[in-house]
């Protein structure tokens, strides 16, 4: 772990050194601040996990769009926050119809169904556009050029949806049978919490069994393994690309709609401009261009992300601690890159490529 | 058939697609409803409607130019242009059908039948392609049914909502007003007059690109300057104003525009003027290159000092509303020339810069501020933080360097972006709220002094951006030119030789970070002094996005470039207040069309421009 054993000492290895022994005596002191005044009980500690996994796991679904392309292209799609955007606000006016017809809470879990999947086709068009518009022209330039492309189209497509829907915030309707907790030993976790929780286990256990069980994902995997001999093997790479990019649109929408489940209020052009940089950590915690590696990631970084303002920051005496939740998944993201590039899961790849 | 696949038609038929597709989206992004407000010439023609025009014309013309060099005949190229204007206006025509009473049944229909052409479609290309029978119904019922999911939940919105509008919230009023060119109770009228003027349009850009060289030029350039003039008719009025008299302007503009009688002469001017230039313009130039070169010397020089002179005079020439749009240009030449160290001068693409702009704004708000928050309360003048603020910023530009210097590419454009939104988030919580004052921020920030004279207006402001511009500038270029220079030359182009040949890349990677930071530093001071009052609102991603999308226009590691750039993607929103709300739509764009079609910038530096021409591509990234 330390260099100290190498011969040459470099200055740079010894301050990140020392940032890493800071970082970890800021955390153990924050924690056992925390834990031993006692201000947070057991049961409290449980509903901040169970929060940091559901949050966590919508941020795993964009994630594995990110991981999903990287894999691929070896490319950072940093439009695809965007891309969970575009499914998430167009998809508010089909939950209000839905909701006006009285449909919504006749028939629940049908119409979250359709919701899910009319959000994943718009999201799936939006990245596919996405693809071919601003990216298939610059396959193979340098690598900052499809960086600096998908910056701007980020914006873009903000600011495009801004201009359709309009700048103010809209809001998911409530579903009836969401709504409530389950007291499981006296430990009461909301419903909504287990629903976005499984559903998101289930759009992923789906994509596993995309990439690994079928033809198709089979010709993707044979693309990010090496484009050239997948090419020879007769596999339209185009069309492989393009197909990975609709998945990631796809599940990156579904995250939409589950987050406008989870958090009905804060839909408008802006919201998907953070998870996507957060979703962006997860992936890279987990490894980036590895799946399971993204699924972790997200669920990793949501837990820490609830968990960590109220033990470390709060130890350590900082107030408005849950204002810097931001603040602790940045940091992660920081950390994560200086530390170990490869990720939990390690990929060589990244380590090689970054 | 034969005719649709032949490469003309295919032309025609995608460019037409592309004008259309673009006054759609104008539209529906209320682009064109916004422009509207703004009149080119008084009470004749809207920017807004301008807009319908120039799409077409300017379509047809760039068609014939391309059905010219597929060898087409001059009827085909005029049947083109029609074709085009035709196309232009159709998307728009079909979304007023679908908006008004009468033909809203037509969406509903559309919606209902998509989804089995879509799945037709789909279904036959697999058919042709060879594939069973099977395969094709199948493919053709998931197909249906997805898409149907999708268009007939769209139905469903627009039935329970009533209109288009409701969701669509730009497709209202104003937007018909403009397309049916102010028919909106006669709606037959209003789309006759619309496609008209779209089909006279693309025919008048095929007529432009058949006529003469001299008159092609001519008209050309009278009719750029004329709408250029009516466009910014605001800047051109506060310009005149401080030169002319009040009569004389009135007689050339009412309030803001350019009235009828003045753009008329205005237009024969320029078009003389243009004819007189595509004339003589080439002898002209030959003469100048033919002359020799102590002569050539002494024209530049009085070049450089007509130009030395005109930069002073500037704040005097343009007004104060003008100069207050200089000072921002300014602030953001300044930061577009330190983060031109970073990206263009070693290829490092940082993300962050907004913090070493937000760390030198509150150091400065901090120490002079004369509010509850000022540390010493006056006891420290502008003059004496700028050199501080300038440490401060490049201390913090260190900080956040060092943990990054190993990463590269992507990886280190993430995590300065990281960076600049945990220093956002910072500013804004209650932890620092002590300090920097949370979300209210820093207030009564005194106006710099000289000389006992207060510096309150931006008149005065200007000349210190200009001189802290023309510091950096200076020292940006002898950068460039010095050994360190050539480091971050090697740097940029291949971190891992650049090691190999002994050059310590840590230290130029921290060189770079921590000059670049130094001059957001003092950008930021400027910027606390010019507005008074320090928000951490006024420190977001969007600053890093601009200051980025600036160098890339003008073109990386080119210093003129970046003036320009400035200039045209600050200005012009400040200048043309209707289109500030489109900026960062205009900034996305601009960033992938420039990635696409001219990764070198607007105006290329030499190097990047060769290594761009003689750039060995790489095969499919990752294939290595």
């Amino acid at each position: 772990m330390f260099k100290w054993k190498t011969d040459e000492f470099s200055w740079v290895d010894f301050t990140i050194d020392v940032l890493r022994v800071l970082i970890v005596l800021g955390v153990v002191i924050g924690a056992w601040n925390t834990l031993s005044s006692g201000r947070i009980s057991l049961a409290q500690w449980v509903n901040l996990f169970a929060a940091g996994l559901s949050q966590g796991s919508i941020y795993a679904l964009i994630a594995l769009g990110y991981t999903l392309v990287y894999g691929i292209l070896l490319m950072i799609n940093f439009a695809h926050g965007e891309v969970f955007m575009a499914g998430a606000f167009t998809t508010v006016f089909f939950a209000e119809a839905l909701n006006r017809t009285g449909f919504l809470n006749e028939q629940p879990l049908l119409s979250i169904l359709l919701m899910i999947i009319f959000a994943g086709l718009v999201s799936m068009t939006v990245a596919i556009l996405l693809e071919r518009v601003a990216y298939r022209p610059l396959r193979g330039s340098p690598r900052l050029v499809p960086l600096i492309t998908a910056i701007g189209a980020s914006f873009f497509l903000q600011y495009t949806f801004r201009g359709l829907y309009g700048s103010g915030f809209k809001a998911y309707p409530q579903v009836q049978i969401l709504q409530g907790v389950i007291s499981v030993g006296g430990i009461n976790i909301p419903i909504v919490q287990i629903f976005v929780f499984c559903s998101a286990l289930v759009l992923m256990l789906g994509l596993y069994w995309l990439v690994e069980r079928t033809r198709i994902g089979k010709a993707m995997r044979a693309v990010s393994e090496n484009k050239e001999v997948a090419r020879l093997m007769g596999i339209d790479i185009d069309w492989v690309i393009m197909f990975t990019f609709g998945v990631g649109g796809f599940l990156a929408g579904s995250a939409g709609v589950i987050n406008g489940m989870f958090r009905p209020q804060g839909v408008n052009f802006f919201m998907g401009f953070i998870p996507g940089i957060k979703a962006f950590t997860a992936a890279v915690l987990g490894g980036i261009g590895n799946i399971p590696g993204a699924m972790l990631g997200g669920l990793f970084l949501g837990v820490i992300e609830a968990i960590g303002p109220n033990l470390v920051l709060a130890g350590l005496g900082i107030p408005g601690a849950n204002q810097l939740k931001d603040v602790i998944a940045f940091t992660m993201l920081v950390l994560v890159l200086i530390f170990r590039p490869q990720g939990i899961l390690g990929e060589r790849l990244a380590e090689k490529k970054a | 058939m034969d005719l649709l696949r032949s490469q003309t038609a295919k032309t025609i038929l995608l460019l037409g697609s592309l004008s259309g597709a673009f006054i759609l989206f104008t539209g529906a992004v209320g682009m064109i409803a916004a422009f509207h407000e703004r009149e080119v010439v008084d009470r004749f023609i809207s920017l807004g409607q301008l807009l319908l025009i120039i799409a077409p014309f300017v379509t047809g013309y760039y068609a014939a130019g391309k059905l010219r060099a597929l060898g087409e005949d001059s009827p085909v190229l005029l049947i083109g242009g029609i074709t085009i204007g035709i196309m232009t206006a159709a998307p728009s025509v079909i979304l007023l059908l679908f908006n008004s009473d009468e033909f809203r049944f037509l969406l509903d229909l559309t919606l209902r039948l998509i989804p089995f052409a879509a799945a037709s479609i789909f279904a036959w290309r697999l058919h042709r392609a060879g594939s069973e029978t099977q395969m094709a119904i199948a493919v053709w019922l998931v197909v249906a049914v997805l898409v149907g999911i999708v268009t007939f939940s769209f139905a469903l919105i627009f039935e329970i909502k009533g209109d288009l509008r409701s969701v669509l919230v730009n497709i209202n009023r104003e937007w018909v007003d403009v397309v049916t060119f102010d028919n909106r109770k006669d709606l037959a009228r209003g789309i006759g007059a619309f496609s008209l003027i779209s089909v006279v349009a693309g025919f008048a850009g095929s007529i432009l690109y058949l006529m003469p060289n001299l008159p092609r030029r001519a008209l050309i350039y009278g009719l750029g300057v004329t709408v250029l003039v009516g466009a910014f008719g605001e800047t051109v009025r506060l310009i005149l104003q401080e030169n002319i008299d009040r009569d004389t302007l009135k007689e050339i503009f009412r309030r803001d525009t350019l009235r009828q009688n003045a753009a008329l002469a205005l237009f024969i001017i320029s078009t003389v003027a243009g004819f007189l230039w595509a004339m003589f313009g080439r002898q002209a130039r030959e003469s100048f290159h033919s002359i020799n070169v102590s002569q050539r010397r002494s024209l530049n020089i009085i070049g450089l000092v007509i130009f030395v002179v005109f930069m002073l005079a500037l704040p005097w020439l343009i007004g104060r509303t003008l100069s207050d749009v200089a000072v921002t240009i300014g602030i953001f030449v300044l930061m577009g020339l330190g983060l031109n160290i970073a990206i263009g001068l070693a290829g490092l693409l940082d993300l962050g810069y907004v913090t070493n702009y937000a760390v030198g704004a509150y150091i400065l708000a901090v120490l002079t501020s004369i509010g509850p928050l000022g540390l010493f309360k006056g006891t420290f003048t502008f003059w004496m933080v700028i050199p501080l603020a300038l440490l401060a910023a490049m201390f913090a530009g260190f900080i956040f360097a060092v943990p990054v210097l190993r990463m590269r590419g992507d990886y280190l454009a993430i995590a300065t972006l990281g960076f600049g939104e945990i220093i956002g988030k910072l500013a804004i919580s209650d932890w620092l709220k002590p300090l920097i004052g949370g979300a209210q921020g820093v207030q009564a920030i005194p106006k710099p002094i000289l000389l006992g004279a207060e510096l309150k207006n931006p008149e005065q402001l200007y000349y210190i951006v200009l001189v802290a511009s023309l510091v950096c500038l200076f020292v940006s270029i002898r950068l460039n030119n010095s050994r360190t220079g050539r480091q971050w030359m090697a740097i940029r182009e291949d971190e891992d030789v650049a090691t190999a040949m002994g050059i310590d890349t840590a230290r130029a990677k921290l060189l770079a970070f921590t000059l670049s930071a130094a001059t957001g530093g003092v950008a930021g001071a400027i910027f606390a002094a010019k507005v008074g009052t320090v928000f951490p609102n006024s420190f977001t991603v969007f600053i890093s996005i601009n200051v980025l999308s600036l160098i890339i226009v003008g073109g990386i590691a080119s210093n003129p470039g970046i003036v320009v750039g400035a200039i045209v993607l600050i200005g012009m929103p400040e200048l043309l207040r209707e289109f500030s709300e489109f900026r960062f739509l205009l900034y996305g764009a601009l960033l992938i069309l420039m990635m696409i079609k001219r990764p070198q910038g607007l105006i290329p530096s030499k190097i990047v421009t060769h290594e761009v021409r003689t750039g060995v591509k790489p095969k499919l990234a990752g294939a290595e």
